[in-house]
């Protein structure tokens, strides 16, 4: 179980040459060995959310998926929002929406947006706002996050989607 | 340079603009450094061994198993050797040392969850796999106690699980019960909760053995404090070791208190002479980091005809968990210093049982002591409304204190300062906030509601908080030669915005940006003194602070524009990060300034090298903000779920530094008083064993559960204790959440009285509801 097995994860649009054991988590694979520490870590059995992360366009909960489960996908994280120094429309809305506090949740709850609204850019603010339910923020009240939430969404309704660089 | 247009309006008027957040760029760029996400080279990986167990002798730690795996060191409370107690930062109540908890269990355990042992490993998994295989034996030699009405116990031969009984008073309460018209007499409890804050705890330690230096990372709240204990602990100079503080993802008063776990980092670091880092896991969190909350309350009322009140007795049994942590009885003892809040109460008399249980250790959590004796009061003052068959809010204005009778001397005590009341309008603010809400409006949408059939109903609770805890704060405010300003403090940031509101302070007083400020926290090698984040006291402390040392560097900087602006220096403006000569409108740069006075710059004269200032502020007293919480909620009548429908919360904040934040600050506090009214608790088996230590089982409110909630921030009685007029604001959406919810669901049933305890979960009403029509009691 201990013995590291050689793998590639392609990580907003790179690819990490890794080692690491079967049972180490994706999680900790995109912490630990990709040297991406955007992903937080909030429980850990996939009730918080803090560690959503996009595969292939689908929001999931990296504590709950092995590393070695994700190769060969196309893995998304929140340092793959921004362009350089030019942060994404949704990064823009949570600062003016003052949707984060402590900032902790906040890389789980983008990827959990940019996610959804990858795969469904034609969802009801209903439907949003019952997706965000699936993650918990201890600072802010929620009600910012969701109104960044469906400024996103409208701005995903008027705006046709680049592919991710 | 000329500036042919000098702006009418002062550009550099930040105080009072809800500006986006200096600290909110890295944060959503994934580029925040939290303790987590630090590394040193060669470091270790520490996993704590807890008990299994609630009570008992400890007999045997067999390690044999992990002892034998290479790479992993394992230390016991006997391996470990003689280790000072974490000491108390509360300290006026004396007595209570037996009480403190050791770093690793010493003999006994006394709660699910307490460190037995500590091992390093080379990689976290494998620190994990070997501290599962370590067993310790306990024999169970007395039930736990679990209640603290029960009677006390024994904690140590000859000491009772009662260490102290905290009493408060003054007044003729007898006197004033035997002349009363009516005595009103309440049973009230509020549930075990705790901060949770969604980043767990951790820390990384690294000692330097050439140097004889430590330093400790993921420090938060009280950094020197906790350098200073950890110094005397371990036998060196303050000089020795510097605390850091990273990123934090949240605090609420539990975290960043000096833990067993950060002693024992520290210490495998010393020892074992490499870097050593712990994280904890969600479950250990639950069952480690504070508690707080749980209370009992048995408060009686005497009121004279006309429904003012004459006396309040309370006696309050304070649940404090398995020991004594930092806080001494400081959460048992405010509860019962600041439980009147608003209302003028002639004679009181109150005494908190102080006791011990099976639990994980209690101590502050946001608001601590006014949740529950926010609830407990406006109960109270709802009784006492329905006895007299009396308008609850016009109860609530007879008993009132008038703006005229401010400052009002309490004549009690909370964290170790007079209780007085130092402004407010309380009167005025809940006229304010029943037009704000609608609240006629609301009553009558809820009447004809319940008239069709819904179960609807509105709560009110009014709360007085408290803020800007003292003594002192230190801040250095330095300009640099290229116009960005540095702000150097001895508080933390625990995610409130603190950065951006010490910001706006210094910018607006400086005639800056507030966007070329960089406020350093939370850093014990970057300034001498400090005391925190907690109390509601950084915007106070800290802002006043602040204001003092620009305010200095302010008429220096303008001494020197005068001169290189040829002007007189009262015809020199600083606004927009530069001088201005308002006769000509020639002006220099703030950065122009300061390099004007380099140590070597011709210019400079005889002043005063640099552009660099500290200043301190002292105050002795805190300041007393108020507001009112008014829910609306409906409440299913066959499933026992209460839905908050609607919410309102008015609060006078002395002065508003920045509104969006101060409603963040109240929305994200309205979150966890939500949970504490209808959701979140610590459950126990009758053995100890913890029922709530997943987030599956201790249930935090999610977007679904937060209604839409309106604010209204007022400014109408500024604290004459800071010039600014400045009071706090992370407390007050937490206060009357459990008082309001309550209320409302007592109006929604149309059972008056019927809450009787927090949190109001389905299963609790439904029990409730029957004992209710049975014409039981609490």
């Amino acid at each position: 179980m201990t013995d590291k097995t050689a793998i590639t994860l392609t990580v907003n649009g790179s690819d990490h040459h890794i080692a690491c054991a079967p049972r180490k988590t994706l999680a900790d694979a995109l912490r630990e060995d990709c040297g991406l520490t955007g992903t937080h870590l909030g429980c850990e059995h996939g009730v918080c959310g803090a560690c959503t992360i996009t595969v292939n366009d689908a929001p999931v909960r990296s504590c709950l998926m092995f590393a070695v489960q994700a190769e060969g996908g196309d893995i998304r994280t929140v340092e793959g929002l921004a362009k350089g120094d030019d942060l994404s429309p949704l990064q823009q809305f949570f600062i003016d929406e003052h949707a984060l506090q402590c900032g902790y949740c906040t890389p789980g709850f983008l990827m959990l947006i940019e996610g959804t609204l990858r795969q469904t850019p034609d969802i009801s603010e209903d439907e949003l706002d019952e997706i965000l339910s699936s993650n918990l923020c201890r600072c802010t009240g929620y009600r910012n996050i969701l109104r960044a939430a469906r400024r996103a969404l409208d701005h995903a309704r008027t705006t046709t989607p680049e592919p991710a660089a | 340079m000329t500036d042919a247009t000098l702006p009418n309006a002062r550009r550099s008027a930040w105080i009072g603009q809800s500006v986006t957040r200096l600290e909110d760029r890295p944060l959503v760029a994934g580029l925040g450094r939290f303790v987590a996400d630090m590394d040193r080279p060669r470091q270790l990986h520490a996993r704590i061994v807890r008990s299994p167990h609630a009570t008992g002798r400890i007999t045997d730690i067999d390690c044999a198993e992990a002892d034998a795996m290479p790479g992993v060191t394992v230390w016991t409370a006997e391996r470990l050797g003689e280790v000072p107690r974490i000491p108390f930062r509360a300290t006026k109540i004396s007595g209570l040392e037996p009480y403190v908890q050791p770093v690793l269990a010493v003999e006994r355990v006394r709660y699910v969850g307490e460190p037995v042992a500590i091992v390093f490993a080379e990689d976290p998994y494998v620190a994990e796999d070997a501290a599962e295989t370590i067993f310790v034996d306990v024999e169970d030699d007395n039930p736990p106690i679990l209640d603290a009405r029960a009677a006390p116990g024994t904690f140590l031969p000859g000491i009772s699980t009662e260490p102290v009984v905290v009493e408060k008073g003054y007044g003729d309460v007898e006197a004033a019960f035997a002349a009363a018209a009516h005595v009103v007499e309440l049973d009230l409890a509020t549930g075990r909760h705790s901060g949770i804050p969604m980043e767990p705890r951790g820390a990384l330690a690294e000692w330097d053995a050439g140097r004889g230096h430590l330093d400790l990372w993921g420090a938060t709240k009280r950094p020197h404090w906790n350098r200073d204990r950890l110094a005397e602990m371990f036998g060196l100079s303050p000089t020795c070791i510097d605390l850091h503080e990273p990123h934090v993802g949240g605090g609420f008063g539990i975290r960043g208190e000096l833990y067993p776990e950060d002693v024992l980092v520290c210490m495998g670091a010393m020892r074992l002479r490499r870097p050593v880092k712990w994280v904890e896991d969600r479950r250990e969190h639950m069952m480690a980091a504070n508690h707080s909350r749980e209370q009992q309350h048995l408060i009686r009322a005497a009121v004279d005809a006309d429904g003012h009140i004459l006396a309040i007795d309370e006696t309050l049994h304070h649940d404090q968990g398995a020991y004594v942590r930092t806080h001494g009885a400081r959460v048992a003892d405010m509860s019962i210093g600041l439980l009147l809040g608003p209302y003028r109460v002639p004679a009181y008399a109150a005494r908190a049982h102080f006791r011990l249980t099976a639990k994980t250790p209690a101590a502050t959590y946001r608001a601590p002591g006014r949740f529950e004796g926010s609830f407990v009061r406006e109960r109270l003052m709802d009784a006492i409304a329905q006895r007299l068959a009396m308008d609850p809010l016009e109860l609530r204005r007879r008993n009132f204190i008038g703006t005229s009778e401010m400052p009002y001397q309490r004549g009690l005590t909370a964290l170790e300062s007079e209780v007085v009341l130092d402004s407010g309008d309380y009167d005025g603010l809940l006229t304010k906030a029943q037009d704000f809400c609608g609240w006629n409006d609301m009553q009558a949408e809820a009447a004809a509601r319940r008239a069709a059939g819904e179960a609807v109903g509105i709560g009110l609770g009014f709360f007085v908080e408290k803020s800007g805890l003292g003594p002192s704060e230190l801040v250095r405010v330095t300009i640099a030669t290229d116009g960005e300003i540095e702000i150097v403090t001895g508080a933390a940031s625990l995610g409130q915005g603190m950065e951006t509101a010490i910001a706006q302070i210094a910018a607006d007083t400086l005639g800056a940006d507030y966007t070329a400020c960089r406020v350093i926290h939370g850093q014990t090698d970057r300034i001498t003194h400090g005391w925190g984040a907690h109390a509601s006291r950084v915007t106070v402390m800290t802002g006043e602070a602040t204001r003092r040392a620009a305010t200095e560097l302010h008429d220096r900087a303008r001494d020197m524009a005068a001169e290189l602006l040829d002007a007189l220096p009262t015809d020199v403006i600083l606004d927009g990060g530069r001088a201005t000569n308002t006769a000509t409108g020639d002006h220099v740069t703030l950065g122009q300034i300061a390099a004007a006075l380099d140590p070597v710059s011709p210019r400079r004269g005889d002043r005063q090298p640099g552009l660099s200032a500290e200043a301190w502020f002292h105050n002795t007293h805190m300041n007393y903000p108020y507001g009112a919480h008014i829910a609306m909620v409906a409440v299913d009548t066959e499933t026992g779920r209460t839905t908050v429908e609607r919410y309102a919360i008015s609060y006078d904040v002395g002065r508003a530094v920045n509104p969006a934040m101060i409603e963040g600050q109240i929305l994200g506090g309205l979150a966890q008083g939500l949970g504490g009214a209808l959701l979140e608790e610590f459950r126990y088996d009758q053995d100890g064993q913890p029922l709530s230590v997943t987030f599956a089982d201790y249930l935090m409110p999610s977007s679904a559960e937060m209604p839409e909630v309106a604010i209204q921030i007022l400014e109408d009685a500024p604290s004459p204790l800071n010039p600014l007029g400045l009071k706090g604001s992370g407390e007050a959406g937490v206060t009357a959440a459990g008082a309001a919810i309550a209320a409302a669901i007592d109006d929604a049933l149309q059972r008056p009285g019927l809450v009787t305890r927090l949190p109001v979960t389905p299963q609790y009403l439904h029990a409730r509801l029957a004992q209710f029509d049975a014409g039981g009691d609490a």
